[in-house]
Formats: C-alpha cells, structure tokens, sequence
C-alpha cells in the first residue's frame, strides 16, 4: 500500500499542526506503517480511506489517535545508560548536598513514551539514594504527548521484550513481580512517579521547577522554531543550578545560548543555565 | 580474550556469534553442551565471556556455571544465561549458580549490546 504525494502532505501538515513535528520526505513508510495499523484497528478498509475521512472531517478523537501513532517511540529502561551513570554518580550527590536544607527534588521525564525512562529513574534512586524516597519530597514527573503511551506507562506491566531491554537482572528481581508472561513493576516504584500528558509545543501547564530535566530524543523531531520556543520554556522551569539532559544527538549550541554544555567523562549531553 | 557460546542448538549458536562478531568480538568458540565447554576452556588463556543456553544434553546450563565457577582461574569470567526458561524462579536458580546476567530468548542483536554493557564486558578485537 503506498501512499500518494497528497496523502502525505496532508498527514504531514497535520502533524506539523497538532505537535510540529518535522516529517521529511522519504518517512513514507513510517506513515504508511502505522496509520495502517490505526486503519485496520479503526475499522477503515485501507490507510486511503483512514486519510480521506480525516480530510473531508477532521475529528478531534481521530486527529489524537493520528497523532498518537505517529508519535509513539520506541524506548528502554536505562537508554543510553550514560545519563543514568552521570545522575547516579554527579547530577543526584551533587544536589542531596545543594538541597539539604529544603529537601526537596524535582525531575521532569518530558518525553516518557511508555514510562521506562522515569521508572529507570526511580529504580536507580530507590536503589541507591533511598533517603530521597523515605525522607525527602521527590517528585517524578513524568509527561508525554500521547495517551496510549500514558496509560501503558501508568499500568506498568512490561513484556518480556521491554525487560529484556537495558533492564539489568537484578533490577528485574527486586522490583517486578511476574504475571504469566509479562513482568508488573512493583507498587514502590510505581508510585514514585507521577504522570500527566503535556504537548510539548503548546501552552505548558504550571510545573513546579525542576532540578533535573531529562528531554531526550524530542528535539530532533522539531524544526530550529520549535526547538527554541521549547528551550525557552524549558529555561523557565529549570532552577538556576538544575540540570537539562538532552539525547546522544541533540544539542542547546546555536539555539539557546542561555545554556552552556556541563562536561564530564561520561559524554552526556547534559547543559546548564549559564551563569 | 576469548568468548565461549554453549548452546546445543546449532542455529542459536551461529546466532550468537554472528552478533558477538558484528559487536566486534574476535575470538569466539562453541561447544554444543557443558562437558564439550568444560574442556575446551581448558585449552584457553584467558575466558572473558560465557553465553550459555540451560537446556542441554548431559549437563544443564546452570550445572555448567556451578562447575565453572568451582574453578578460580574462570572466577573473573563474565557469565550470561541465554534461555527460553523465563520463570523468576529459574532467573534466581541461574544467579544463584553464578550467572552474571541474565537474557530470555527469543533475542535481538540490540538486546545482547544492552546486556553486554550492563556487563561491562566490551570487545578488544
């Protein structure tokens, strides 16, 4: 089934619409993939018909269920890894110090698809910074643009291929119970994390402010507007000594110079206001 | 630093080391159950890694750890079970016994990296 020129355009101005995303030429087959499966699921003969209807009436349900499909990632528990060795042995010694008197700590998951990033989170502070889930007000936020990823994150049950994904045994054992074929995240780490859907290019809602954003693998997705309008939000949540971690392939250089890069050993994209 | 596969399942076998190849690992060996693995090892300098299956003719995979890690000279050896088993039971027994990590099949390239990093076992060829 191969989409006509017009079909993609219209698919791809709707979306540049609804969440800006950049769709470029020859991603065809990403439109054609899963607007097909939403076709079938819907119960339109073919992905022509799916497009055609949502042209002739563009309703807001099928709208957001595009949307949804077009913007699900696949993601994994401890992706990347580094960023999760800088918290663990910089970012979080640094601001149980910094934060001592208030005891409080934020972090904002902006991108949580279906939740392995802010649970990762949580697991490797439960694991090794326990004062903070016992004595300390730690919040996990995590957001994302779509709801079926929402609900899957808020549900928590993985299968054996999302464990088996950058999830080491041990973490397995301690905090997932087995449930026939699939794995349930255990109610403390489950808890720790709070999630809300959030459009990243529209108005955002009152956030409290954060010491530790993780914004990875979303601005590639966005034209140099987008990017700077999100990085200016982003500006306005993070505390003046908080920390932004981007993905292995993004950067603030030439588009926010409010930040400047952190630099370690580890390589992680991970900036800071300027002082 | 050499790699060891133990699968009795020649396709698994070619699997795993057309992955550990593609991950940049040079000197692999197979061997089609734990008797086999036990004296080929023999043979090596220096063990860094062991992928083993746990179903098996003459001896289990995780018989094959216990005895593996009954020999200090492979103390420092990596060790990842690669099995259908998937039971949390099965996954404790298997840590017990001395595995490192621990991986359900059916698997993909990308899920043995992941594994190979939380490891921290790295290719030197």
């Amino acid at each position: 089934m191969t989409l006509s020129s017009s079909e993609f355009d219209y698919i791809r101005h709707l979306l540049k619409n609804e969440c800006a995303i950049v769709l470029e030429n020859g991603k065809e087959y990403l439109v054609d993939l899963r607007l097909g499966i939403l076709a079938d699921n819907e119960g339109f003969s073919s992905i022509h018909s799916l497009i055609g209807h949502l042209s002739k009436r563009s309703e807001p349900d099928l709208v957001k269920k595009v949307v949804d499909a077009m913007t699900t990632n696949e993601t994994l528990f401890f992706r990347d890894h580094k960023p999760f060795e800088l918290l663990q042995k910089h970012l979080l010694p640094e601001l149980l110090q910094n934060r001592a008197s208030s005891r409080e700590l934020n972090i904002w998951s902006a991108a949580s698809s279906t939740g392995q990033e802010p649970y990762s989170i949580a697991m490797l502070i439960h694991q090794h910074f326990p004062q903070l889930v016992n004595q300390w007000n730690l919040q996990i936020l995590a957001s994302d643009i779509s709801f079926t990823c929402l609900e899957y994150a808020r549900e928590a049950v993985y299968n054996q291929f999302e464990v088996n994904r950058g999830l080491p045994i041990q973490l397995l054992i301690r905090y997932f119970e087995q449930k026939d074929t699939r794995w349930q995240l255990k109610p403390e780490i489950k808890n720790m994390v709070k999630f809300q859907e959030l459009n990243l290019i529209q108005t955002w809602p009152f956030l409290p402010k954060m010491d530790i954003i993780f914004l990875r693998n979303v601005l590639i997705y966005f034209d140099l507007d987008v990017k700077k309008k999100i990085l200016e939000n982003v500006r306005k949540v993070l505390k003046p000594d908080g920390y932004l971690i981007l993905g292995s392939a993004e950067t603030t250089l030439l588009i926010d110079s409010a930040f400047e890069r952190v630099e370690t050993s580890l390589n992680v994209n991970c900036y800071r206001l300027a002082t | 630093m050499a790699v060891m596969i133990v699968d009795d399942a020649v396709t698994a076998r070619m699997m795993t080391k057309a992955f550990l190849q593609d991950l940049g690992f040079g000197e692999i060996h197979a061997a089609e159950h734990g008797v086999e693995a036990l004296e080929l090892i023999e043979e090596l300098d220096a063990l860094e890694l062991v992928v083993v299956d746990w179903n098996m003719p003459y001896m289990t995979g995780v018989e094959f750890i216990r005895e593996l890690r009954a020999r200090p000279e492979f103390g420092e050896t990596k060790v990842l079970m690669m099995t259908t088993e998937t039971g949390m039971e099965k996954i404790i027994e298997a840590l017990t016994a001395g595995a490192d990590e621990y991986m359900m099949k059916p698997f993909t390239k990308d899920m043995l990296a992941d594994k190979l990093q939380i490891m921290g076992v790295e290719a030197h060829s």
